[in-house]
């Protein structure tokens, strides 16, 4: 066998632990939350006792499962208004410019700041801001974990549609400008419908970023397990739960905390996917 | 915009309201709200970096890259005579380091190989398949790949917590950005240099080893630094695989803390405070000194 055949199967070997993880991973967890399943079954889903109490234990999911959706939408609500200007700012009116540079380096510092010192910042500096401008009496919540992880996914939230928009081709728009329209105009009537699947994808990616964020959102929302009524009340999410209660879980809690695992990562996957969907068919 | 054009029958005056009303209004209002947004989601950035540094900076001191954490007590004792907390976070650096030496070790030959396969393969139903897992692979949670690893690594093979669980977790968040980086820097290279080396006789793996991976450096070098810095924070799926060490730890099959890890412990424990905000901006400021360094050789490649 001569050396290219074998590099040739090198590179192929080296591919299968792409699949020998991934499918190890459906595998590890689907096995993990077996007990739970067969326990509970559907109900899990649609269930919102949690109650690790020995002897008369209670496991569901809804509790969580809206609390990662709460907070997720309120964080892409605030973050595409932000994210969109952002956007136009380096990507249309200041594009190529210094301060475009400049705006569009501290997007990318944002994105390189870790989870913990987001949750940190909201803990010590943002919680008592909404404290003391009385909109909440703790400042833990929804709403402060929403917008933490707002700022936590602009960062991608922007990266793609920066390219979709500064890609739009320039005669399309100085076709606009010629019969007169105004920059507003060309942005709402060529630019958007243009740019609008890479937009759009964009925005989903990084919907399925906050759906997993942990470290942040489980040090500001609360962690208390009752239904959240409003903005401001506490909550939990997928991630928080399990982040709490993993250290001293076993049995049937360990097992719920797994198929909670496998729920999570069975959403983020398809929003991924679809995410992932609309930039092929961008790209074909 | 210059208003030059005099349509016909109209006067000059009667042009001049145009400016200030409707269409031209909104055009202007609208600049200035993407201006305030955009003002407002970089001022994140300016206030947590800035508020990092004002409250952390009285804390680093030669102490603090030199000694382990105090306990309570000691830093108890520090606060109430209102010094500044001895110890500092040595155990938590050492640990990072080790973390992510073997997590590189692990990740960066094989995303480099499967990078190479898939440009090499970019056609294939099979590398297209390929690719396609990578990006779902990305998009998994940190903390659900934190509970896999707990049940591959500590559950199977360590039996406890352990450096090697933990650099498990961090090598499997590294892998999928590894690969992409060097598919993306190998597609850069001319086909005409490689085809130049299939020319002349070369053997594949030379033009792998002497063509490919040499004029590609720079954009493997930027990936390999910019995966680094996304996982130098990541904490969660270390909770769940590492837990932390009160001292310093070589043993690979033993628990070893983190600095990420020794903020959270920091965070839980009223007395450390201080410690929190000093421990974040040398985290901080290593994946920022990452960051920049990868942007440096992207932008030397370019010249």
């Amino acid at each position: 066998m001569n050396s290219d055949k074998i590099l040739k199967y090198i590179l192929f070997t080296a591919s299968l632990l792409i699949l020998l993880i991934s499918g190890g991973m459906v595998f590890s967890l689907v096995r993990g939350a077996m007990p739970s399943f067969h326990e509970f079954g559907w109900k899990f889903i649609i269930s919102s006792e949690w109650d690790p109490t020995q002897g008369r234990e209670q496991y569901g999911a809804l509790l969580f499962i809206v609390g990662t959706l709460l907070t997720s939408v309120l964080a892409l609500f605030i973050a595409v208004p932000l994210a969109f200007s952002t956007s136009l700012f380096v990507a249309e009116y200041f594009k190529n410019t210094r301060i475009a540079s400049v705006v569009s380096t501290m997007v990318d510092l944002l994105a390189g700041i870790p989870s913990i010192i987001f949750g940190l910042w909201g803990f010590y500096i943002l919680r008592p801001f909404i404290v003391s401008i009385g909109l909440s009496d703790q400042g833990y919540g929804i709403f402060t974990s929403g917008l933490i992880l707002a700022f936590m996914i602009i960062p991608y939230a922007t990266s793609l549609s920066n390219t979709s928009i500064s890609m739009v081709s320039n005669e399309l728009k100085e076709a606009a400008y010629s019969l007169g329209a105004t920059r507003l105009e060309v942005i709402w009537n060529v630019i958007l419908p243009n740019a609008r699947s890479g937009i759009t994808a964009s925005y989903i990616l990084a919907f399925g970023r906050a759906l997993g964020e942990t470290l942040a959102v489980t040090m500001l929302i609360g962690n208390s397990n009752r239904m959240p009524t409003g903005l401001f009340s506490t909550g939990n999410t997928m991630s928080s739960v399990i982040a709490n209660q993993f250290g001293e879980a076993s049995g049937l809690q360990l097992s719920s905390l797994i198929e909670i695992g496998l729920l999570l990562f069975v959403m983020t996957t398809i929003i991924n996917a679809v995410g992932k969907f609309i930039i092929k068919k961008l790209n074909r | 915009m210059n208003q030059t054009t005099i349509l016909p029958g109209k006067k000059m005056t009667e042009l001049i309201p145009d400016l200030f009303s409707g269409r031209k209004l909104k055009d202007k209002l609208f600049l200035i709200g993407i201006v305030i947004f955009s003002l407002l989601t970089i001022s994140m950035v300016v206030l947590i970096i800035g508020s990092m540094i004002l409250k952390g900076y009285h804390q680093i001191n030669w102490a603090f890259f030199t000694q382990s954490p105090p306990d309570t007590f000691q830093a108890m004792m520090a606060k109430m005579s209102g010094k500044t907390i001895p110890g500092g976070i040595i155990n938590g650096i050492t640990g990072s380091l080790y973390l992510v030496g073997i997590a590189s070790l692990i990740a960066i030959p094989f995303g480099v190989l499967i990078g190479i396969y898939l440009y090499e393969n970019s056609k294939k139903r099979y590398a297209g398949f390929i690719r396609d897992i990578t990006d779902v692979l990305q998009g998994v949670p940190s903390i659900v790949i934190g509970l896999i690893v707990y049940l591959w690594v500590v559950v199977e093979i360590t039996h406890g917590y352990s450096v090697l669980a933990g650099s498990v977790a961090l090598a499997i968040m590294m892998l999928p950005l590894i690969i992409r980086s060097t598919e993306e820097s190998l597609k850069m290279i001319p086909d005409t240099l490689k085809e130049a080396a299939i020319a002349l006789g070369t053997p594949y793996y030379k033009v792998v080893m002497r063509v490919l991976i040499p004029s590609s450096f720079s954009g493997l070098m930027t990936g390999i630094l910019l995966a680094i810095s996304r996982i130098l924070g990541e904490t969660a799926p270390l909770m769940l695989t590492t837990l932390g060490n009160p001292a310093i730890n070589w043993n690979i099959a033993k628990p070893v803390s983190a600095v990420p890890l020794l903020i959270w412990q920091f965070y839980n424990d009223p007395n450390m405070v201080d410690l929190i905000w000093s421990s974040s901006l040398f985290l901080m400021g290593f994946v920022l000194l990452l960051n920049i360094l990868s942007k440096w050789i992207a932008a030397r490649q370019k010249k």
